[in-house]
Protein backbone atom coordinates (compact mmCIF):
# COMPACT_ATOMS: atom_id res chain seq x y z
CA UNK A 1 0.00 0.00 0.00
CA UNK A 2 1.16 3.25 -0.62
CA UNK A 3 0.20 6.82 0.47
CA UNK A 4 1.77 10.40 -0.81
CA UNK A 5 1.75 13.37 1.01
CA UNK A 6 2.62 16.76 -0.53
CA UNK A 7 3.05 19.08 3.34
CA UNK A 8 4.26 18.47 6.61
CA UNK A 9 0.92 18.92 7.62
CA UNK A 10 -0.23 16.12 5.41
CA UNK A 11 2.72 13.70 7.02
CA UNK A 12 1.46 14.29 10.46
CA UNK A 13 -2.32 13.48 9.51
CA UNK A 14 -0.99 10.13 7.88
CA UNK A 15 0.87 9.08 11.10
CA UNK A 16 -2.28 10.17 13.07
CA UNK A 17 -4.06 7.76 11.10
CA UNK A 18 -1.45 5.26 11.29
CA UNK A 19 -1.31 6.05 15.38
CA UNK A 20 -4.67 5.43 16.21
CA UNK A 21 -4.52 1.70 14.65
CA UNK A 22 -1.94 0.47 17.08
CA UNK A 23 -2.38 -1.56 19.60
CA UNK A 24 0.46 -2.63 22.60
CA UNK A 25 3.30 -4.57 21.25
CA UNK A 26 3.27 -3.44 18.01
CA UNK A 27 6.88 -2.58 16.89
CA UNK A 28 7.00 0.23 13.79
CA UNK A 29 9.71 0.48 11.70
CA UNK A 30 10.39 3.94 9.91
CA UNK A 31 12.77 3.90 7.19
CA UNK A 32 13.74 6.49 5.06
CA UNK A 33 16.76 9.29 4.16
CA UNK A 34 17.88 12.43 6.74
CA UNK A 35 15.36 14.74 6.13
CA UNK A 36 12.76 12.57 4.34
CA UNK A 37 10.40 12.79 7.64
CA UNK A 38 10.55 10.05 9.70
CA UNK A 39 10.37 12.42 13.24
CA UNK A 40 7.09 14.01 11.63
CA UNK A 41 5.36 11.28 10.87
CA UNK A 42 6.30 9.32 14.15
CA UNK A 43 4.82 13.10 15.87
CA UNK A 44 1.88 11.98 13.62
CA UNK A 45 1.88 8.19 15.15
CA UNK A 46 2.06 9.83 18.54
CA UNK A 47 -1.10 12.27 18.58
CA UNK A 48 -3.10 9.19 17.44
CA UNK A 49 -1.61 7.48 20.70
CA UNK A 50 -3.30 10.57 22.44
CA UNK A 51 0.37 11.75 23.08
CA UNK A 52 -0.65 15.49 24.61
CA UNK A 53 3.64 16.65 24.91
CA UNK A 54 6.25 17.60 22.37
CA UNK A 55 7.91 14.90 20.32
CA UNK A 56 10.84 15.37 19.70
CA UNK A 57 13.56 14.12 17.82
CA UNK A 58 15.44 11.11 19.85
CA UNK A 59 18.86 11.33 17.83
CA UNK A 60 20.94 11.87 21.00
CA UNK A 61 18.87 10.19 23.50
CA UNK A 62 18.19 7.27 21.66
CA UNK A 63 14.89 6.28 23.12
CA UNK A 64 12.37 8.72 24.67
CA UNK A 65 9.32 7.61 26.32
CA UNK A 66 5.76 9.35 25.64
CA UNK A 67 2.63 8.85 27.93
CA UNK A 68 -0.43 8.18 25.68
CA UNK A 69 -3.45 5.87 25.68
CA UNK A 70 -0.64 3.08 25.65
CA UNK A 71 3.02 4.26 26.27
CA UNK A 72 4.63 5.30 22.71
CA UNK A 73 8.53 4.27 23.03
CA UNK A 74 10.24 6.83 20.67
CA UNK A 75 13.46 4.75 19.86
CA UNK A 76 16.26 6.21 17.12
CA UNK A 77 19.26 3.91 15.89
CA UNK A 78 20.83 6.70 13.94
CA UNK A 79 24.06 6.67 16.50
CA UNK A 80 23.83 3.29 16.73
CA UNK A 81 26.44 1.83 13.96
CA UNK A 82 26.57 -1.75 14.98
CA UNK A 83 24.00 -4.69 16.21
CA UNK A 84 26.01 -5.01 19.18
CA UNK A 85 25.32 -1.65 20.24
CA UNK A 86 22.00 -1.74 20.21
CA UNK A 87 21.83 -5.26 21.70
CA UNK A 88 24.17 -3.79 24.76
CA UNK A 89 21.54 -0.85 25.09
CA UNK A 90 18.62 -3.85 25.41
CA UNK A 91 16.40 -1.96 22.65
CA UNK A 92 14.22 -5.73 22.25
CA UNK A 93 13.31 -5.60 25.83
CA UNK A 94 10.70 -2.50 24.17
CA UNK A 95 9.28 -4.55 21.64
CA UNK A 96 6.91 -6.31 24.31
CA UNK A 97 6.87 -4.03 27.36
CA UNK A 98 3.06 -3.18 26.48
CA UNK A 99 3.36 -0.08 24.50
CA UNK A 100 4.24 0.83 21.10
CA UNK A 101 7.88 1.20 19.71
CA UNK A 102 8.27 3.38 16.62
CA UNK A 103 11.79 2.91 15.26
CA UNK A 104 13.60 5.30 13.30
CA UNK A 105 16.61 4.35 11.57
CA UNK A 106 15.09 0.98 12.04
CA UNK A 107 17.20 -1.05 8.99
CA UNK A 108 20.03 -1.08 11.25
CA UNK A 109 18.00 -3.82 13.58
CA UNK A 110 19.30 -6.09 11.35
CA UNK A 111 18.69 -9.59 12.98
CA UNK A 112 17.06 -8.29 16.00
CA UNK A 113 14.21 -7.21 14.16
CA UNK A 114 10.81 -8.53 15.50
CA UNK A 115 8.80 -10.77 13.64
CA UNK A 116 5.60 -8.70 14.43
CA UNK A 117 7.54 -5.36 12.59
CA UNK A 118 5.16 -3.18 10.79
CA UNK A 119 7.78 -1.41 8.05
CA UNK A 120 7.00 2.15 6.42
CA UNK A 121 9.44 3.46 4.30
CA UNK A 122 9.78 6.80 3.13
CA UNK A 123 10.84 8.19 -0.29
CA UNK A 124 11.76 11.94 -0.58
CA UNK A 125 9.69 12.91 -4.12
CA UNK A 126 9.94 16.57 -4.29
CA UNK A 127 11.08 19.27 -1.71
CA UNK A 128 7.28 19.10 -0.25
CA UNK A 129 6.22 15.57 -1.71
CA UNK A 130 7.10 12.17 0.29
CA UNK A 131 5.73 8.52 -0.41
CA UNK A 132 5.22 6.49 2.37
CA UNK A 133 5.27 2.78 1.26
CA UNK A 134 3.61 0.10 4.07
CA UNK A 135 5.25 -3.07 4.17
CA UNK A 136 2.32 -5.13 5.93
CA UNK A 137 -0.23 -3.22 5.18
CA UNK A 138 -1.42 -0.88 8.11
CA UNK A 139 -5.33 -0.29 7.48
CA UNK A 140 -6.20 3.14 8.40
CA UNK A 141 -9.59 4.19 9.23
CA UNK A 142 -11.10 7.52 6.89
CA UNK B 1 35.13 22.67 53.46
CA UNK B 2 32.18 20.85 51.76
CA UNK B 3 33.87 17.93 49.53
CA UNK B 4 31.38 16.35 47.27
CA UNK B 5 32.15 13.59 44.99
CA UNK B 6 29.91 14.02 41.37
CA UNK B 7 29.14 11.31 38.94
CA UNK B 8 27.75 11.81 35.33
CA UNK B 9 26.25 8.98 33.84
CA UNK B 10 23.20 10.12 31.68
CA UNK B 11 24.61 9.22 28.02
CA UNK B 12 27.59 8.60 26.27
CA UNK B 13 30.19 9.70 28.29
CA UNK B 14 31.21 8.49 32.36
CA UNK B 15 32.10 11.27 34.47
CA UNK B 16 33.59 11.51 38.24
CA UNK B 17 34.33 15.19 39.76
CA UNK B 18 35.21 15.80 43.18
CA UNK B 19 34.30 20.00 44.26
CA UNK B 20 34.73 22.07 46.62
CA UNK B 21 32.19 23.99 47.99
CA UNK B 22 30.55 23.84 44.89
CA UNK B 23 32.78 26.06 42.95
CA UNK B 24 36.32 24.61 42.77
CA UNK B 25 37.11 21.64 40.58
CA UNK B 26 39.64 19.44 42.68
CA UNK B 27 39.13 17.15 39.95
CA UNK B 28 36.89 16.24 36.63
CA UNK B 29 37.47 12.79 34.83
CA UNK B 30 35.31 11.78 31.41
CA UNK B 31 36.12 8.51 30.00
CA UNK B 32 36.09 9.40 26.94
CA UNK B 33 38.78 11.80 27.27
CA UNK B 34 42.84 10.21 25.90
CA UNK B 35 44.33 10.98 28.85
CA UNK B 36 41.89 8.18 31.01
CA UNK B 37 42.20 5.85 28.06
CA UNK B 38 45.66 5.90 27.79
CA UNK B 39 45.72 5.04 31.04
CA UNK B 40 43.22 2.22 31.22
CA UNK B 41 43.92 0.86 27.59
CA UNK B 42 40.47 1.37 26.44
CA UNK B 43 39.24 2.61 23.40
CA UNK B 44 36.52 5.41 23.12
CA UNK B 45 33.32 3.94 24.73
CA UNK B 46 30.31 3.02 22.76
CA UNK B 47 26.73 4.07 23.25
CA UNK B 48 26.39 1.36 25.78
CA UNK B 49 25.50 0.85 29.33
CA UNK B 50 27.64 -1.94 29.78
CA UNK B 51 30.59 0.36 28.78
CA UNK B 52 29.81 2.84 31.65
CA UNK B 53 29.45 -0.41 34.15
CA UNK B 54 33.10 -1.36 33.12
CA UNK B 55 34.83 1.92 33.73
CA UNK B 56 32.86 3.71 36.09
CA UNK B 57 34.73 2.35 38.94
CA UNK B 58 38.45 3.43 37.64
CA UNK B 59 36.64 7.02 36.50
CA UNK B 60 35.75 7.06 39.93
CA UNK B 61 38.99 6.07 41.67
CA UNK B 62 40.74 8.35 38.91
CA UNK B 63 38.74 11.64 40.32
CA UNK B 64 39.44 11.24 43.98
CA UNK B 65 43.12 10.27 42.77
CA UNK B 66 43.57 13.56 40.80
CA UNK B 67 41.94 15.30 43.70
CA UNK B 68 44.08 14.10 45.85
CA UNK B 69 41.75 12.63 48.60
CA UNK B 70 40.37 9.52 50.29
CA UNK B 71 36.82 8.01 50.50
CA UNK B 72 36.92 9.22 53.94
CA UNK B 73 36.77 12.85 53.30
CA UNK B 74 33.75 13.23 50.88
CA UNK B 75 31.23 14.82 52.45
CA UNK B 76 28.84 13.46 50.40
CA UNK B 77 27.85 12.06 47.05
CA UNK B 78 26.22 13.59 43.83
CA UNK B 79 24.66 12.04 41.12
CA UNK B 80 22.66 12.61 37.89
CA UNK B 81 19.51 10.43 37.96
CA UNK B 82 17.89 12.09 34.62
CA UNK B 83 16.87 12.90 32.42
CA UNK B 84 18.92 9.86 30.04
CA UNK B 85 19.41 6.47 28.88
CA UNK B 86 17.62 4.85 31.48
CA UNK B 87 20.77 1.62 31.31
CA UNK B 88 23.21 4.43 31.42
CA UNK B 89 21.66 6.43 34.46
CA UNK B 90 21.14 3.53 36.39
CA UNK B 91 25.43 2.86 36.48
CA UNK B 92 26.24 5.95 37.86
CA UNK B 93 23.25 6.01 40.49
CA UNK B 94 23.86 2.74 41.56
CA UNK B 95 27.50 3.56 42.16
CA UNK B 96 26.54 6.45 43.63
CA UNK B 97 24.19 4.93 46.30
CA UNK B 98 26.60 2.21 46.90
CA UNK B 99 29.24 4.94 47.82
CA UNK B 100 26.71 7.25 50.48
CA UNK B 101 26.00 3.84 51.97
CA UNK B 102 29.01 2.72 52.77
CA UNK B 103 30.55 5.58 53.62
CA UNK B 104 27.41 6.57 55.58
CA UNK B 105 27.16 10.31 53.87
CA UNK B 106 24.53 12.14 52.30
CA UNK B 107 23.28 11.11 48.44
CA UNK B 108 22.04 14.04 46.29
CA UNK B 109 20.20 13.20 43.57
CA UNK B 110 20.70 15.64 40.34
CA UNK B 111 18.79 16.74 37.11
CA UNK B 112 20.95 16.99 34.16
CA UNK B 113 19.48 19.71 32.98
CA UNK B 114 19.79 21.57 36.05
CA UNK B 115 23.49 20.40 36.08
CA UNK B 116 24.01 22.35 33.07
CA UNK B 117 23.29 25.45 34.29
CA UNK B 118 25.29 25.48 37.39
CA UNK B 119 28.18 24.92 34.98
CA UNK B 120 28.17 28.45 35.08
CA UNK B 121 29.17 28.73 38.64
CA UNK B 122 32.00 26.66 38.62
CA UNK B 123 35.53 28.74 39.36
CA UNK B 124 37.67 28.32 36.02
CA UNK B 125 41.42 28.30 36.05
CA UNK B 126 43.42 30.08 33.90
CA UNK B 127 44.41 27.21 31.96
CA UNK B 128 40.89 26.08 31.18
CA UNK B 129 40.04 30.00 30.48
CA UNK B 130 39.57 31.72 27.28
CA UNK B 131 36.06 32.71 28.30
CA UNK B 132 35.38 37.13 27.89
CA UNK B 133 32.83 36.83 30.76
CA UNK B 134 34.55 33.69 33.23
CA UNK B 135 35.93 35.43 35.70
CA UNK B 136 38.63 33.85 38.31
CA UNK B 137 36.59 34.64 41.14
CA UNK B 138 33.54 32.53 42.56
CA UNK B 139 30.65 33.95 41.69
CA UNK B 140 27.61 34.75 44.25
CA UNK B 141 25.15 33.46 42.20
CA UNK B 142 22.05 34.56 44.52
CA UNK B 143 22.94 37.95 43.06
CA UNK B 144 22.70 37.16 39.21
CA UNK B 145 19.05 35.75 40.12
CA UNK B 146 16.76 35.82 38.36
CA UNK B 147 18.70 35.20 35.41
CA UNK B 148 18.14 33.80 31.22
CA UNK B 149 19.72 30.34 30.16
CA UNK B 150 19.85 29.01 27.01
CA UNK B 151 20.30 25.46 26.88
CA UNK B 152 21.49 24.34 23.72
CA UNK B 153 23.40 21.00 23.13
CA UNK B 154 22.62 17.66 20.65
CA UNK B 155 19.70 16.69 22.72
CA UNK B 156 18.41 20.04 24.15
CA UNK B 157 16.97 23.08 23.23
CA UNK B 158 15.13 25.24 25.61
CA UNK B 159 14.70 28.77 27.15
CA UNK B 160 15.21 28.64 31.36
CA UNK B 161 14.44 30.95 33.67
CA UNK B 162 16.26 30.75 36.79
CA UNK B 163 14.48 32.49 39.41
CA UNK B 164 15.85 31.06 42.26
CA UNK B 165 17.52 28.09 43.13
CA UNK B 166 15.47 25.16 42.01
CA UNK B 167 12.69 28.15 40.72
CA UNK B 168 12.75 27.12 37.44
CA UNK B 169 9.90 28.30 34.22
CA UNK B 170 10.73 26.53 30.63
CA UNK B 171 10.00 29.38 28.34
CA UNK B 172 10.48 27.25 25.39
CA UNK B 173 11.88 24.62 23.71
CA UNK B 174 12.37 22.66 20.35
CA UNK B 175 9.15 20.91 18.99
CA UNK B 176 11.53 18.58 16.89
CA UNK B 177 14.99 18.45 16.43
CA UNK B 178 18.00 20.18 19.33
CA UNK B 179 20.23 22.69 17.95
CA UNK B 180 22.98 20.67 17.56
CA UNK B 181 21.58 17.81 16.44
CA UNK B 182 20.98 20.48 13.37
CA UNK B 183 24.64 20.92 13.07
CA UNK B 184 25.46 17.39 12.94
CA UNK B 185 22.93 16.50 10.85
CA UNK B 186 23.71 18.99 7.99
CA UNK B 187 27.48 17.98 8.78
CA UNK B 188 26.62 14.48 7.74
CA UNK B 189 24.25 15.85 4.53
CA UNK B 190 27.25 17.44 3.08
CA UNK B 191 29.46 14.70 4.38
CA UNK B 192 31.45 16.67 6.53
CA UNK B 193 32.41 14.23 8.86
CA UNK B 194 31.45 13.98 12.89
CA UNK B 195 31.22 15.70 15.18
CA UNK B 196 29.11 18.11 12.94
CA UNK B 197 29.64 21.23 15.89
CA UNK B 198 33.16 21.95 15.59
CA UNK B 199 33.80 21.18 11.71
CA UNK B 200 30.88 24.28 10.84
CA UNK B 201 32.27 25.85 13.18
CA UNK B 202 35.87 25.98 11.90
CA UNK B 203 34.77 25.86 8.14
CA UNK B 204 32.11 28.76 8.52
CA UNK B 205 35.20 31.03 9.53
CA UNK B 206 36.02 31.63 5.99
CA UNK B 207 32.58 31.59 4.45
CA UNK B 208 30.15 34.65 4.40
CA UNK B 209 27.42 33.92 6.24
CA UNK B 210 24.98 36.46 4.06
CA UNK B 211 25.47 34.07 1.09
CA UNK B 212 21.76 32.13 1.24
CA UNK B 213 19.56 33.85 2.99
CA UNK B 214 17.93 30.66 5.06
CA UNK B 215 14.72 30.78 6.59
CA UNK B 216 14.84 31.81 9.81
CA UNK B 217 12.76 29.21 11.92
CA UNK B 218 9.65 29.97 14.41
CA UNK B 219 11.65 33.53 14.80
CA UNK B 220 8.35 35.46 14.46
CA UNK B 221 6.57 36.80 17.95
CA UNK B 222 3.61 34.55 17.71
CA UNK B 223 6.36 31.43 18.22
CA UNK B 224 6.70 32.51 21.64
CA UNK B 225 10.20 31.32 23.12
CA UNK B 226 9.38 28.07 21.47
CA UNK B 227 12.26 26.73 18.29
CA UNK B 228 12.19 24.22 15.11
CA UNK B 229 15.26 23.11 13.88
CA UNK B 230 14.22 20.30 11.68
CA UNK B 231 12.98 22.15 8.69
CA UNK B 232 16.39 23.95 8.30
CA UNK B 233 19.09 20.90 7.29
CA UNK B 234 16.08 19.68 4.75
CA UNK B 235 16.31 23.38 3.23
CA UNK B 236 20.01 23.20 3.44
CA UNK B 237 19.65 19.83 1.41
CA UNK B 238 17.40 21.03 -1.16
CA UNK B 239 19.21 24.43 -1.70
CA UNK B 240 22.23 22.22 -2.45
CA UNK B 241 19.94 19.83 -4.91
CA UNK B 242 19.00 22.89 -6.80
CA UNK B 243 22.48 24.64 -7.54
CA UNK B 244 24.81 21.88 -7.71
CA UNK B 245 27.77 22.98 -9.91
CA UNK B 246 27.15 26.28 -9.45
CA UNK B 247 30.47 26.78 -7.86
CA UNK B 248 29.00 27.29 -4.33
CA UNK B 249 31.49 27.21 -1.85
CA UNK B 250 30.78 24.46 1.18
CA UNK B 251 32.05 27.17 3.44
CA UNK B 252 29.50 30.16 2.59
CA UNK B 253 26.79 27.14 2.51
CA UNK B 254 27.83 26.08 6.09
CA UNK B 255 28.41 29.53 7.29
CA UNK B 256 24.72 30.79 6.31
CA UNK B 257 23.37 27.85 8.04
CA UNK B 258 24.96 28.52 10.84
CA UNK B 259 23.86 31.79 11.28
CA UNK B 260 20.46 30.93 10.88
CA UNK B 261 20.55 28.93 13.52
CA UNK B 262 22.60 31.44 16.01
CA UNK B 263 19.75 34.09 14.48
CA UNK B 264 17.20 32.65 15.99
CA UNK B 265 18.92 31.59 19.31
CA UNK B 266 20.35 34.93 20.03
CA UNK B 267 16.77 36.65 19.13
CA UNK B 268 15.39 34.67 21.45
CA UNK B 269 17.57 34.95 23.98
CA UNK B 270 17.29 38.25 24.25
CA UNK B 271 14.09 39.04 23.69
CA UNK B 272 13.26 36.96 27.24
CA UNK B 273 16.01 38.63 28.49
CA UNK B 274 14.46 42.28 27.89
CA UNK B 275 10.69 40.51 28.77
CA UNK B 276 11.95 39.33 32.34
CA UNK B 277 14.27 41.96 32.96
CA UNK B 278 16.72 40.25 33.21
CA UNK B 279 20.40 41.57 33.58
CA UNK B 280 22.28 37.84 33.52
CA UNK B 281 22.18 35.66 30.32
CA UNK B 282 24.28 32.69 30.42
CA UNK B 283 24.34 29.47 27.72
CA UNK B 284 24.69 25.91 28.89
CA UNK B 285 25.37 22.57 26.79
CA UNK B 286 27.57 21.62 24.51
CA UNK B 287 26.39 24.50 21.42
CA UNK B 288 27.70 27.12 24.03
CA UNK B 289 31.12 26.44 22.38
CA UNK B 290 30.20 27.57 19.06
CA UNK B 291 31.98 30.67 18.45
CA UNK B 292 29.26 32.46 16.21
CA UNK B 293 26.97 32.16 18.75
CA UNK B 294 29.28 33.30 21.62
CA UNK B 295 30.06 36.18 19.24
CA UNK B 296 26.85 37.13 18.26
CA UNK B 297 25.15 36.70 21.74
CA UNK B 298 27.91 39.02 23.29
CA UNK B 299 27.51 41.41 20.42
CA UNK B 300 24.42 41.88 20.37
CA UNK B 301 23.86 41.36 24.24
CA UNK B 302 25.62 44.49 25.36
CA UNK B 303 24.74 45.67 28.67
CA UNK B 304 23.63 42.49 29.64
CA UNK B 305 26.30 40.37 31.94
CA UNK B 306 26.77 37.27 29.52
CA UNK B 307 28.22 34.23 31.07
CA UNK B 308 29.15 31.23 29.40
CA UNK B 309 30.96 27.80 30.73
CA UNK B 310 34.51 27.24 29.35
CA UNK B 311 34.54 24.78 26.38
CA UNK B 312 35.02 21.96 28.94
CA UNK B 313 32.00 22.10 30.83
CA UNK B 314 29.93 22.79 28.66
CA UNK B 315 29.67 19.39 27.33
CA UNK B 316 28.56 16.45 29.43
CA UNK B 317 30.82 16.74 33.01
CA UNK B 318 30.51 15.96 36.22
CA UNK B 319 31.86 18.86 38.11
CA UNK B 320 28.41 20.69 37.04
CA UNK B 321 26.73 17.86 38.92
CA UNK B 322 29.21 18.74 41.93
CA UNK B 323 28.23 22.19 41.51
CA UNK B 324 24.58 21.91 42.06
CA UNK B 325 25.11 19.24 44.58
CA UNK B 326 26.68 21.97 46.81
CA UNK B 327 23.65 24.12 46.59
CA UNK B 328 21.05 21.18 47.23
CA UNK B 329 22.98 19.93 50.46
CA UNK B 330 23.14 23.11 52.00
CA UNK B 331 19.13 22.68 51.01
CA UNK B 332 18.98 19.84 52.62
CA UNK B 333 17.46 18.65 50.04
CA UNK B 334 19.02 14.79 49.72
CA UNK B 335 17.54 11.85 48.32
CA UNK B 336 17.47 8.36 49.80
CA UNK B 337 18.66 5.05 48.87
CA UNK B 338 15.57 4.31 47.00
CA UNK B 339 16.43 6.91 44.41
CA UNK B 340 15.72 5.82 41.11
CA UNK B 341 16.63 7.21 37.91
CA UNK B 342 14.13 9.13 35.76
CA UNK B 343 14.64 8.59 31.67
CA UNK B 344 12.58 11.28 30.74
CA UNK B 345 12.84 13.72 33.90
CA UNK B 346 11.52 17.41 33.07
CA UNK B 347 12.88 20.97 34.34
Amino acid sequence: MKFITKSTEETVELGRKIGKTLQPNDVVALIGDLGAGKTTLAQGIAQGLGVKEYVTSPTFIIINEHQGRIPLYHIDLYRLETPGAIEDLGIQEYFSKGGVCVIEWAERLGELRPSNIKSIEIKVMSEDERRFIFFPDIILKP
Amino acid sequence: MTLILAIETSCDETSAAVVEDGQEILSCVISSQIEFHKKYGGVVPEIASRKHIEVINPVIQEALDKAKIKQNDLDAVAVTYGPGLIGALLVGVCAAKAIAYSLNIPLIGINHLEGHIYANFLKVSRDQGIQASSSLKPRNLETLMPFICLMVSGGHTMLVLVEDHGKYKVLGRTRDDAAGEAFDKVARLLKLGYPGGPIIDKLAKEGNPNTIEFKRPMIEKQFGYDFSFSGIKTAVVTYVNKTQDSGLKTQDLVASFQQAVVDVLVDKTLRAAKEYNCKTVCLAGGVAANSCLRKNLQEKGQGLNILIPPLSLCTDNAAMVGCLGYYKLKQSQTADLKLAPVASLGL
